[in-house]
């Protein structure tokens, strides 16, 4: 079973939960897919086995046999190369740009004139924690997009033998989508702010038009606060979890720390029920 | 003159970007400033929750092309598939090939390569932009589509629009509350800034993100400075974070007192400047500095 913690907003909870989460339902596999900003490891402090280097095909010129024509900047989309026809001869590429899709290559006329050569744009690391095996993707600064990384790591979810608890970026764009693409199950981490029951509502709408099967958690949850739980019942959609607002938990978690034994009992049976919805 | 834009990010969501921007606005307004309010948070936009804007002008946004296969032409060749780097092409139950948009990149290479010519790209509206009125000036923001791409390129046209109307009507500030994370939106919303304000908690994980987008704003060039928000929570990482910025020579804004006060103010709906005195001080401290460097360019 795959099942991907998500939310709109940022900072409400969800590396917290999927942390707390992946330890109760090892042994099993965390992935940090909020490969902008992975924290996961702080938390889990995992021992580091491999790290692969995460590469995508971009295109080289080679001077000796390119005509310069043009084609392959005028069929880019992106426009991350530009051509200076003869008889200047000139290339300039700007990977930041560049998407990798294979179109220069599949257009140029020239045989071997333009060949495609990997480029790192971050890695991917393995390890384990305990029970747990970790995995963990890091994307270069500057690097435009998040998605390959995060498909990447999908595949590896997929090939898993066991369960993936996918720790998703926030938002609720392409990378979002990415991330949660191959969940059984969607879990959405919600505060009980305006901010938070605003961007709650837009990635609800977000899994209900991906077809996913999901439910809320509440963190930060305050005694006579029913903003969320208000929504939640509105909408239909069933609140599994409540992580207390706590200065203890904010405290542990401002060291990188966080009470895995507190919640594990309460977690494990919410895992339970998650296997019974999705099955 | 062109208008000067200040951007508040944090690296991590959560750590009160939109609170801190909020409380800015109303600063401003309160020294009796004119500019410009511009979300490029279009992700997760919580200023107009705050601002409550008054919307004047809406637009659609038009973002990437995507693929569509014409079903009529499309001879089942497969070619399109083998040649998609982006899994974005399938063979659906009854063996027609259809086009996942969320996953088409709208990069052209199964239009190019298709031998038929049954594959166009159609471009696709992916969210709506915003000019609006606030109690506080005028407002640009947007809605991205939930699922959509191309949040980079809807960032840069709320700025434009920022940046068009300020030119128009002579406003010398824009106030940008900014995206989490260092991708595209990031990089959209810091390029051609005047100042970056770099929204850190003193949270282990927060310093680490703080730090990925310190790294991002000296990528791009863009003059930054640091402020700690909820400060007190851990006096050791507080510590961290100002010699951070001592080692890098960036300018230190000030640190905001954590209170259950701006957590209320919040839930209300109140600005956080505006309702909690033990903020207030320290906001307008930070304040006053990021103007003055924004002056001082």
């Amino acid at each position: 079973m795959i099942l991907s913690v998500a939310s709109g907003k940022g900072g409400t909870g969800k590396t917290t939960f999927s942390v707390l989460l992946a330890r109760a339902a090892a042994p099993a596999l965390y992935i940090d897919a909020d490969v902008e900003e992975p924290n996961g490891g702080i938390f889990l402090k995992p021992e580091i086995e491999r790290e692969e280097d995460f590469t995508e095909p971009v295109p080289r010129i080679i001077p000796e046999k390119c005509t310069y024509c043009g084609e392959c900047a005028r069929a880019c989309p992106y426009k991350a190369l530009v051509i200076i026809p003869p008889p200047a001869k000139k290339d300039l590429f700007f990977p930041e740009l560049c998407h990798s899709c294979g179109v220069c290559a599949y257009v140029c006329p020239e045989q071997g004139a333009l060949i495609e050569v990997p480029r790192k744009k971050g890695v991917i690391r393995t390890g384990r924690s305990g029970q747990l095996d970790f995995m963990e993707g890091i994307l270069n600064i500057g690097e435009p997009t998040a998605v390959p990384l995060i498909k990447a790591l999908m595949k590896k979810a997929r090939n898993y033998k066991g369960d993936v608890i996918v720790d998703a970026p926030p938002g609720t764009s392409c990378p979002v989508v990415e991330a949660v693409s191959e969940a059984d199950f969607v879990l959405l981490v919600a505060e009980p702010t305006p901010f938070g029951l605003h961007d709650l509502s837009l990635v609800v709408e977000m899994v209900r038009e991906l077809d996913k099967k999901f439910a809320i958690v509440i963190n930060k949850a305050q005694e006579g606060n029913t903003l969320v739980e208000d929504y939640a019942r509105r909408q239909g959609i069933p609140v599994l979890f409540k992580i207390p607002f706590s200065e203890e938990i904010a405290r542990m978690y401002s060291k990188g720390e966080l009470p895995f034994g507190e919640f594990e009992p309460q977690l494990k049976e919410v895992f339970a029920r998650i296997r019974e919805m999705v099955e | 003159m062109s208008p000067k834009e200040i951007v508040f990010i944090s690296g991590k969501g959560g750590t009160g970007k939109t609170t801190i921007t909020s409380s800015f606005v109303w600063w401003l307004h309160l020294k009796g400033e004119k500019f410009i309010i511009a979300d490029a948070d279009v992700d997760a936009a919580d200023m107009h929750i705050l601002m409550e804007p008054r919307p004047w002008k809406e637009e659609e946004f038009v973002g990437k092309s995507v693929a569509q296969i014409n079903d009529e032409l499309c001879t089942y060749c497969d070619i399109c598939r083998g040649l998609c780097r982006f899994d974005a092409i399938y063979i659906d139950e009854d063996g027609t090939y259809r086009v996942n948009p969320f996953r088409c990149d709208g990069c052209t290479l199964c239009e190019i390569a298709c031998p038929v010519q049954a594959i166009e790209m159609v471009p696709q509206v992916v969210g709506r932009w915003f000019l609006s009125r606030t109690p506080y000036g005028p407002m640009v923001h947007a809605r991205l589509k939930p699922g959509a791409e191309n949040s980079g390129n809807l960032v840069t046209m709320v700025k434009h629009q920022a940046h068009l109307l300020a030119e128009k009507e002579e406003i010398p500030y824009i106030v940008v509350d900014g995206p989490p994370g260092i991708g595209c939106p990031v990089t959209s919303a810091i390029s051609g800034a005047s100042f970056v304000a770099v929204v850190a908690e003193p949270s282990f994980s927060a310093i680490h993100d703080m730090e990925r987008a310190v790294e991002t704003a000296e990528h791009f060039g863009v003059p930054h400075g640091i402020l700690i928000n909820k400060a007190g929570i851990n006096p050791e990482n507080e510590e961290k974070i100002r010699d951070y910025a001592r080692r890098r020579g960036i300018p230190f804004l000030g640190e905001v007192p954590f209170t259950r006060c701006v957590v209320d103010a919040l839930v209300k709906r109140e600005i956080a400047a505006s309702s909690c005195e033990e903020v207030r001080g320290a906001l307008e401290g930070a304040f006053g500095k990021i103007l003055e460097v924004v002056n001082e360019s």
